[in-house]
């Protein structure tokens, strides 16, 4: 397989990088105010918190518990590395923390399995899931959040 | 408070064939759709002064003025959000010329989106902020973004695929009746609907728009020039943008209530600027990259309460002789996919009395842009 051809690989910004950082030790953890005022928790990471406007930030771990707010089963046409995997699902999390913040993920059967490891007829709105953390890329230089339905 | 209501209006427009290939190269479709919107308009080109894009529009002004004989243009602006600049192209356009920043001004898009390039395959430019949170993942496309908040619509609100068959099925009967339509032949059955391939479940093939070589134009002017042009004036009666607090773009996952869109900030700014309501509206033209984008505009410029989009498809209402026929050349879904600007010359059409699908006495027109992004909308009046 060509690197065109390889699945896409977080392209990573500066606002970004902690989530990564933290989600390559296993930890699931989300941006939150600083401002003991505030506090508040956003997602995608910025620079300043837009109830409060403070800088400092702080990354708060969540359980890595949530339920299945919406899902989508693409089929070709898709690039490479997805077309040979499809029909997979694709699916946002809402954590169970912050309902407001839905992570974009795959269900799939363990860590390190196939985006179609998952029948789609398993796949349910409100289903509870739990996050699980997979090295992909070169070298496993990145590390991706999936989800494992909750028995 | 200076106001832009009924201050300019459209004086010409103008466009290419559709086709999924034309021979013709952007700059050369770009050329020939302003060419035709300025001889409709019986305007010289050398007295164009404005010009009104997209950012994803490949041909800048310079090379268009220079090839239709502009003279001094005084305004140019380009609008971002891909589809969701359509209309935000005339209401640049509307407040130059009324606050005499130029006189004649012209709004394209030219696109080979039919021969050319899947805008998506290329993921160098895939891949800013938001896209890491994103396509790893396999949420590649459009389509796989906005078939996401379809799903949780339709899981919501008990609407179904036949509502979004209700909206397929509408413009593909306009475009039966439009020869300029690329699925002018080509009628649409429920069987065929209900049978097709998926390209992201629960979308089908049918829910979304064509992939379309073509290009359009309009030019702008006062509402007093107007009226000395070649056809009946069509007024820029009310227009808007909209960008939502804590608005994510397609991938509008991340705050309270991800299926309230621009569309519903663009129909606030909108509305309070017009003279009439949604109930006054003869005939929409609605961006239809995706199905589901109709019912959510439905909502969100409020000819229906929330989550009562799907149920306003039901019998016939989007057809013509319906509660309100939209998308009458055929739309994004069966006219032709150009960034949403035929809805824009198909609505001038509309109040012309000119349409293929003609509304009798259509005097009211809404087109919006593309939901699902930051948007825009205009009220047209005759
Ligand atoms: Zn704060």
């Amino acid at each position: 397989m060509t690197v065109d051809d390889s699945p896409l690989l977080p392209v990573v910004d500066e606002d970004g990088a902690p989530f990564w950082e933290y989600a390559a030790r296993g930890e699931l953890r989300v941006q939150a105010c600083a401002s003991p005022a505030c506090g508040e928790l956003r997602f995608p990471p910025r620079p300043c918190c837009p109830h409060c406007g403070s800088f400092e930030s702080a990354w708060r771990e969540m359980s890595g518990r949530g339920r299945l707010w919406s899902y989508v089963v693409p089929h070709p046409p898709l690039l490479p590395a997805y077309a040979e995997q499809a029909p997979y699902n694709a699916v946002l999390v809402e954590l169970a923390e912050a309902p407001r913040i839905r992570l974009a993920g795959n269900v799939v059967a363990g860590p390190d399995a196939p985006l179609n490891s998952v029948d789609p007829a398993r796949l349910r709105i409100g289903a509870p899931v739990r996050a699980v953390f997979c090295p992909a890329g070169p070298g496993g230089g990145v590390t991706l959040v999936r989800w494992l339905l909750e028995r | 408070m200076a106001t832009l209501k009924d201050a300019t209006a459209i004086a010409g427009i103008g466009q290419t064939a559709f086709a999924k290939r034309l021979p013709e190269s952007e700059k050369t479709l770009a050329c020939r759709a302003i060419l035709a919107a300025l001889d409709d308009a019986g305007i010289a080109p050398s007295e164009v002064d404005g010009f009104a894009s997209y950012t994803m529009e490949e041909t800048d002004e310079v090379e268009v003025a220079k090839a239709i004989g502009a003279g001094d243009v005084t305004f140019f602006s380009k609008v971002g959000y891909g589809g969701g600049g359509s209309c935000a192209t005339l209401a640049h356009l509307a407040a130059a010329v009324a606050t005499g920043q130029a006189s004649v001004g012209v709004a394209w898009r030219s696109r080979k989106r039919g021969s050319g390039p899947r805008p998506w395959k290329n993921t160098a430019v895939q891949l800013p902020t938001p896209a890491q949170w994103t396509r790893p993942y396999g949420l590649l496309r459009p389509a796989d973004e906005i078939g996401m908040l379809a799903r949780r619509y339709l899981h919501e609100y008990g609407a179904t695929r036949d509502h979004l068959f209700n909206v397929a099925l509408a413009c593909r009967n306009r475009a039966n009746q439009n020869p300029a339509a690329i699925m002018y032949d080509h009628p649409l059955t429920r069987e065929m609907y209900m049978t097709s391939r998926w390209i992201s479940e629960p979308l089908c093939l049918f829910d979304n728009c064509l992939e379309t070589d073509g290009a359009l134009a309009c030019v702008i002017v006062s509402a007093e020039r107007a009226r000395d042009c070649r056809h009946k004036p069509v007024y820029l009666h009310s227009v808007a943008q909209g960008l939502p607090a804590q608005h994510h773009g397609m991938v509008n996952y991340w705050n309270d209530d991800p299926l309230t869109g621009p569309a519903w900030t663009a129909a606030r700014q909108l509305w309070k600027q017009a003279d009439f309501g949604p109930e006054d509206v003869d005939v929409a033209q609605i961006y239809d990259a995706f199905t589901p984008l109709v019912p959510l505009s439905l909502e969100g410029y409020g000819f229906c309460g929330r989550g009562e989009g799907g149920a306003f498809t039901e019998g016939g209402a989007l057809e013509i002789g319906g509660r309100l026929p939209v998308n009458t050349g055929g739309g994004g879904l069966s006219e032709a996919y150009v960034h949403g600007f035929n809805l824009i010359t198909e609505g001038v059409k509309q109040l012309r009395g000119t349409s293929t699908a003609q509304v009798p006495d259509a005097a009211t027109c809404l087109v919006t842009a593309g939901e699902g992004v930051p948007t825009s909308a205009v009220l047209l009046r005759s």
